[in-house]
């Protein structure tokens, strides 16, 4: 060995240095992978079909077209029937999932902002209520949550036959909670325009104030304006038009209310559950996010003279968001692909409907492949926003 | 709920994955293993459920012991693996199990999709069960326009079901679940007001519903649901030991052979009898199907003929007290008909 340390610098040394180089050994570390990695997928997808053939099934997204044949119950942004293709089928699933994710994000990042934030509280019931919340939720399975609200809410309410009626001909059984659909008749046109245009209103209002304060120290009571323009704007349109409006309530039929619209128990168990099982670790990223915020800025905060909730509101809040907002994002993550759990109660999600149709087509590889762009689309969608979002937030250096 | 995920991505796993694993015969894996990974039913009462001593018992489970009879000569060889509608075909597909004996119907698309039907051992319909204490005045499935209907995810019910309301102009609402405890759960507690399987399955789960006598079935039958074991697509060794397995239960009830007088019966006179319990000089009947030449005897001897099962299990002689209807012998009226074992 000892030969080879005293080689000459020259021709040998060339050599031996090609594979010391850091540069080159990391470009052939590299290729490694990727003859590996390509050689991998190759083995994968070859051996995928020849076990098709072998087990003589067909392949291809074909059979997306075909007809379903089968009924969902709640299909609410689209039309669906059993005569409906496949597609139209898992679009409808998509569609559950988008909407049980969406409404139950926004639960719980208000339920979890509540509860982080009570968890600071100088009142020491709402602080350990908050905590006896959190360390409940937390701890349990989501799916037992699922359980707990599904068979809560069967257990509870009573049965069609004997709704509660509720204020504003709305019902309550353990077939869900019913309500008026409002039917517009014609002129109704105007009161939307009204609307659109109480909240562009809104928001000059709101810039004009943010203005003049910032000039003259002078406080507008912006919320306050909006709220009538939003509410007063569209009324008044009603009432020039004739209130032009009906309502189809739901009526008990023979076997359930019938007419109306309706909030199935389904929905309502996977979503509370999802949000309140969220919102426990959304509330802890929100205390740690006030806590990372140094005391020094609320102590400077209260020695300008400013109070505990304007505070929080315009010093603390807005530096622990950039603490909160990364960890909350895989939150977000999380429960949409929680949501995929409503196959526990029936509720007719992606995965649920897939899962059927999987069942029926027997074409387990293309259904699994859609699974998997699906959520992965989504999740990747939620990044793209909250870095996004997460970049609007940062500090921003003068 | 993981599991479930699990087996839902199983079937197209094992398709990518697995390099060679129904290349021998299924037959001869099974040999090689020591036993029969059969799938049943999570729990239908009469089919396929665990009894109180926590064993498995029904009609299906001793389908799944005749085949273990029939290719060790030892009922007890089998490991069940209790599947959901919806799991039930991929894990036969993925190969985690070697024959699926659950209530499964007979189609067209199914025995094209990589399954093969070696047999019908149930004939039977899809029916309607609702609670008639609550809704008096209903006995017929045409004046259930309006109702929630509860179903099992991933069934030829759930087809049906869509079929019978738009054919005669209905509107429902299904309310579907993947597992049959969570169908009959929410059926219990009220969530829908009738509740649509096989008949058979129907007067299985009123049994365990909380106040059975207050349901009844309705007398329509919407649909034909003929029953049996699922084997995967061009393995048909492995076919026929199933598909004899079955004919070997209808032509023991046939010719008299019982549990009890089996071991007697070998040493009969008639040439019949002779020739199906393998008493025939130089007989190759059963060394052809790749067992052995007493396989009919251990058939039965392990679980009895076709027409004890169908007693024991689901007719006069349990809690069920179904009719064997058209699940007789061909001789007497029924469906049932046996190839002739020669």
């Amino acid at each position: 060995m000892a030969s080879q340390d005293i080689t000459p610098v020259g021709t040998d040394s060339a050599k031996a240095s090609l594979l010391n180089d850091p540069k080159i050994r990391g470009y052939i570390y590299q290729v490694v992978v990727l003859v590996v990695l390509v050689g991998l997928v190759y083995w994968v997808v070859n051996n995928t079909i020849a076990n098709l053939q072998r087990a003589h099934l067909a392949t291809g997204f074909g059979f997306l077209d075909g007809r379903s044949g089968f009924d969902i119950s709640s299909h609410p942004f689209t039309s669906y029937s059993s005569d409906s293709t496949y597609i139209n089928a898992l679009y409808v699933g998509f569609l559950n999932t988008l909407l049980v994710a969406v409404v139950g994000i926004i639960t719980a990042t208000i339920i979890g902002f509540i509860i982080g934030v009570g968890r600071l509280s100088h009142n020491w019931l709402i602080r350990k209520l908050c905590t006896v919340y959190v360390e409940v939720f937390r701890n349990i399975p989501p799916l037992l949550v699922i359980f707990f609200w599904y068979s809560g809410v069967l257990a509870v309410l009573p049965q069609a036959r004997q709704s509660i009626a509720l204020p504003f001909s709305t019902f309550l059984n353990n077939r869900g909670f019913f309500f008026p659909v409002p039917i517009f008749g014609e002129g109704a046109w105007l009161a939307g325009a009204a609307f659109i245009l109480a909240i562009i209103g809104t928001f000059f209002v709101r810039r004009w104030a943010y203005k003049r304060q910032m000039a003259t120290g002078q406080q507008f009571p912006v919320l306050l304006t909006g709220l009538a323009l939003i509410i007063g704007l569209p009324l008044l349109a009603f009432a020039l038009k004739g209130f032009p409006l009906t309502f189809n309530r739901p009526v008990l039929g023979s076997f359930n209310l019938s007419g109306g619209s309706l909030v199935g128990p389904e929905f309502m168990s996977l979503y509370l559950a999802l949000s309140f099982y969220t919102a426990s670790f959304i509330a802890e990223i929100v205390r740690s996010g006030i806590r990372g915020v140094g005391k020094g800025q609320s102590e400077a905060a209260h020695a300008l003279g400013l109070r505990a909730g304007t505070t929080t509101r315009l010093v603390v809040v807005p530096q622990a968001l950039r603490i909160i907002i990364p960890p909350l994002s895989s939150q977000f993550l999380n429960l949409t692909k929680n949501s995929s759990l409503a196959v526990a109660v029936g509720y007719p999600d992606l995965f649920a409907v897939g899962g059927t149709i999987l069942n029926q087509t027997g074409r387990s590889i293309e259904v699994v492949t859609i699974f998997i762009i699906v959520y992965l689309s989504l999740s990747v969608l939620t990044s793209l926003f909250m870095n996004w979002f997460n970049a609007k937030m940062a500090l921003v250096e003068r | 709920m993981k599991n479930l995920v699990l087996k839902g991505v199983l079937g197209a796993s094992a398709l990518v994955l697995l390099a060679s694993a129904a290349s021998a015969g299924t037959l001869d894996d099974v040999k090689k293993k020591g036993f029969v990974q059969c799938g049943v039913n999570t729990g239908l009462a009469g089919f396929g459920a665990p009894n109180d001593k926590g064993e498995w018992s029904g009609f299906d489970v001793d389908y799944c012991r005749a085949v273990a009879a029939a290719v060790f000569g030892d009922g007890t060889k089998v490991k069940f693996t209790p599947l959901s509608a919806k799991d039930r075909l991929p894990a036969l597909q993925s190969g985690e199990i070697d024959v699926l004996i659950r209530n499964t119907t007979w189609t067209l698309s199914r025995d094209t999709q990589g399954f093969d039907f070696p047999g019908v051992n149930y004939y039977d319909g899809q029916g309607f069960m609702i609670n008639a204490k609550k809704l008096s005045g209903i006995n017929s499935a045409l004046q259930l326009s309006g109702a929630s209907v509860c179903v099992q995810a991933g069934t030829t019910t759930e087809l049906n079901l869509a079929d019978y309301f738009k054919a005669n102009k209905m509107e429902y609402n299904p309310v579907v679940f993947e597992k049959l405890e969570e169908v009959n759960a929410a059926y219990d507690a009220g969530r829908c007001d009738v509740y649509t399987t096989d008949q058979s399955g129907l007067y299985a789960i009123r049994l365990t519903l909380s106040a059975p006598d207050d349901h009844v079935v309705l007398p329509e039958i919407i649909s034909k649901e003929p029953l049996g074991p699922v084997v995967r697509q061009g393995d048909s060794q492995w076919a026929d030991v199933i598909r004899w397995t079955h004919y070997a239960l209808l032509t023991a009830e046939e010719l008299g052979i019982t549990k009890a007088n089996v071991d007697e019966l070998t040493k009969s006179d008639s040439p019949e009898i002779k020739r199906v319990l393998g008493q025939e000089a130089n007989t190759k009947l059963g060394t052809d199907l790749g067992l052995t030449n007493d396989w009919v005897v251990k058939i039965v001897k392990a679980v009895g003929n076709y027409g004890e099962l169908f007693e024991s299990n689901v007719g006069a002689g349990s809690k069920l007290k179904i009719a064997r209807g058209i699940n007789a012998q061909w001789s007497k009226g029924g469906l049932q008909y046996a190839m002739p074992i020669r």
